[in-house]
């Protein structure tokens, strides 16, 4: 470790303050009994080490505003600025959810706006703008599955199906629905293997859930196939829109054949994530389902005259699955995105997916002789490579991704998805230009070439970050969450 | 890397030996990387059946379950895992073994590879 930062507790000096409050020009009333602590071990500090301390912490930070991100399956696009401004002005933030929807009209025509917009990104006929992160859609998906099938007396479907390129929260959504998961493996060109779905297809199948394009960044080429499976055992095909950004204003899941969908408003569309602010991960889905969507959502009560615009409010569907969120979701988000699809429009949103295929494939034909690449063919938006080379052994893709940050770039995803040894998932984003996609692939070329020529300087990496590589596996052995702990 | 040849293996690269010692795979410690937790989801006096989930496992990197190989009574199982998961890495053959079954139809066995064919099937993995 080069630096040492005190824990904010370490910088705590008895009696310090940061602002002090002029005595009270009312009378004082003293807690009830018992309700006062006599102990409360916080910080005691001025406003001048709080500032310092955070803004020397957010130095040690990597973040897409610093430099290059392409961190596979999480689209760590750039969030435009006035995304931010718009997300702060006073008629959106000086509102509270408690307050009848006549006086929020402004609010809700957003929502509602929103709801139009993602529902013909998508070709789906309805949406609900609850569910707070993506993984949180999928849950929300697989209840509405669940919801769908008992709904119409239908109990004895016990399963899901999981391709082995799927997310990884896929079979946790699953699991925690309730139902058993069942992993369909890929074939040797990335696509799901049809004769292990058909093995699997039978009256128990509740659904399958798809990421397409898949973690290797590859579009199911039988996906209509695979769709018309799943609905002749009268199952349902639930789709991740996690990966939705190679597809925008090009083709749209509802047209392919899905049932329902969770898109994810921090990746597609550009909302800042990964400690960046919270997710939003709205569902949508065909007409069958949309009873059974989260709900409040956002409706037209009174259409528009000639003098007034329509009023909206909300409603729940009529077998709503429920409230899966307080209130009515993340806001702010919404306000975010809605702003960068009004700025795109749809010539705007299909460049933003051709652009990123077109990164995408541009990084990986750089890479393609100094990496192997498993299922080297057209990607769309991103691709996964190996870490690892049989006349270097003893460098792995950890190694490759500790290094890559000594050039000023976060590490791609590694180690997903696991259908690839040493996996080096890569998503560039339409935001990079071909600058910063050289400047990267020349860091990586130059780490293979001392993969084999100096491998050391891989296995120490990283050498210019405040911080040397930390002992993962101590820190998961050894968890201390209490800076008390860290005393003793 | 080793395949003792008196061991049977399974397809997601579990080993069990003709005593009904069961653990997981050179090959598959080498994969995990540094094991950072062990739980041993059945105890002594189950009854199992093949392809159930006797454990999973967690690296730095990954997480994983583990199957029984074959059908059987939970006879045995190695506490001190649990303490210390990186036996596994340092003796996945050895002090690294996960549970002991009482295997209920020998038969069974057959149907795993032996240490040919785990080391081959390993081979056309790295490919």
């Amino acid at each position: 470790m080069k630096v040492r930062e005190p824990l904010i507790s370490e910088l705590s000096s008895p009696g310090r303050r940061g602002v002090r409050f002029p005595e009270p020009d009312v009378p004082t009333t003293p807690l009830p009994k018992g309700l006062a602590r006599a102990d409360l071990p916080l910080p005691e500090v001025s406003e001048v080490d709080v500032v310092r301390h955070y803004t020397r912490l957010s130095h040690f930070n990597h973040a897409v505003d610093i430099n290059f991100y392409p961190l596979g399956s999480c689209t760590m696009k750039y969030n435009p600025k006035i995304n931010e401004a718009l997300a702060r002005l006073p008629g959106f933030t000086e509102i509270h959810p408690f307050q009848p929807p006549e006086t929020v009209q402004g609010a809700l025509r957003l929502m509602y706006e929103l709801q139009e917009a993602l529902k013909k990104i998508t070709g789906f006929a309805a949406c609900s703008l609850q569910p707070a992160a993506g993984a949180h859609g999928e849950l929300t998906g697989v209840h509405m599955i669940w919801a769908y099938h008992h709904d119409r007396g239908d109990t004895a479907r016990t399963k899901i199906l999981v391709p082995d390129s799927a997310h990884g929260t896929n079979p946790a959504s699953s699991a925690m629905s309730g139902f058993k998961v069942v992993e369909i493996p890929s074939d040797d060109r990335g696509n799901i293997d049809l004769e292990a779905l058909k093995a699997e297809c039978d009256e128990t199948v509740a659904g399958l859930m798809l990421t397409n394009p898949n973690t290797l960044g590859l579009f199911e080429e039988h996906l209509l196939e695979v769709v018309e499976l799943v609905h002749s055992v009268g199952g349902l095909v639930y789709g991740d829109g996690a990966n939705l950004n190679a597809l925008l204003g090009i083709a749209r899941p509802g047209d392919l054949g899905f049932d329902v969908m969770h898109l994810n408003l921090h990746k597609t569309f550009s909302t800042p994530h990964g400690g960046g602010g919270p997710g939003s991960g709205p569902v949508v889905c065909a007409p069958h389902m949309a009873d059974y969507l989260p709900g409040p959502i956002v409706v037209e009560t009174e259409p528009a005259t000639d003098e007034m615009p329509p009023m909206y409010g909300f409603e729940f569907p009529k077998k709503s699955i429920g409230r899966v969120k307080s209130f009515y979701g993340h806001f702010g988000v919404m306000v975010k995105a809605f702003a960068y699809i009004a700025m795109l429009g749809e010539y705007g949103l299909r460049q933003v997916a051709e652009d990123a295929v077109l990164n995408a494939n541009y990084l990986r034909v750089r890479l393609q002789d100094a990496y192997r690449i498993p299922y080297n063919r057209i990607c769309k938006h991103e691709f996964v490579a190996e870490g690892r080379w049989k006349d270097a052994p003893g460098v792995r893709a950890l190694d490759i991704a500790k290094r890559i940050m000594d050039f000023g770039f976060h590490p791609p995803t590694n180690y997903f998805p696991l259908i690839v040894h040493e996996a080096l998932m890569i998503e560039p984003t339409e935001t990079e230009s071909k600058e910063t996609l050289d400047a990267f692939a020349d860091a990586m070329l130059q780490i293979a070439e001392e993969a084999h020529t100096n491998p050391e300087i891989l296995r120490t990496a990283p050498h210019n970050t405040p911080f040397g590589r930390v002992d993962e596996v101590k820190a998961a052995k050894e968890l201390i969450l209490k800076w008390q702990d860290a005393q003793s | 890397m080793e395949f003792p040849a008196e061991l049977k293996y399974t397809k997601n690269d579990e080993w069990i030996s003709p005593d009904g010692t069961v653990g997981i795979t050179d090959y598959a410690q080498d994969q995990l990387s540094d094991l950072v937790f062990v739980e041993i989801v059945v105890s002594e006096g189950d009854e199992v059946s093949q392809g159930d989930i006797i454990a999973s496992v967690e690296s730095v990197k990954s997480a994983a379950d583990v199957y029984a190989p074959v059908s059987g009574k939970v006879v045995a199982v190695n506490d001190a895992l649990a303490d210390d998961p990186e036996t596994i890495n340092r003796d996945p053959y050895g002090d690294g073994w996960m549970v002991k079954l009482e295997i209920a139809d020998p038969s069974e066995l057959d149907s795993l590879m032996d240490a040919e064919q785990y080391k081959a099937y390993c081979e056309e993995r790295e490919e």
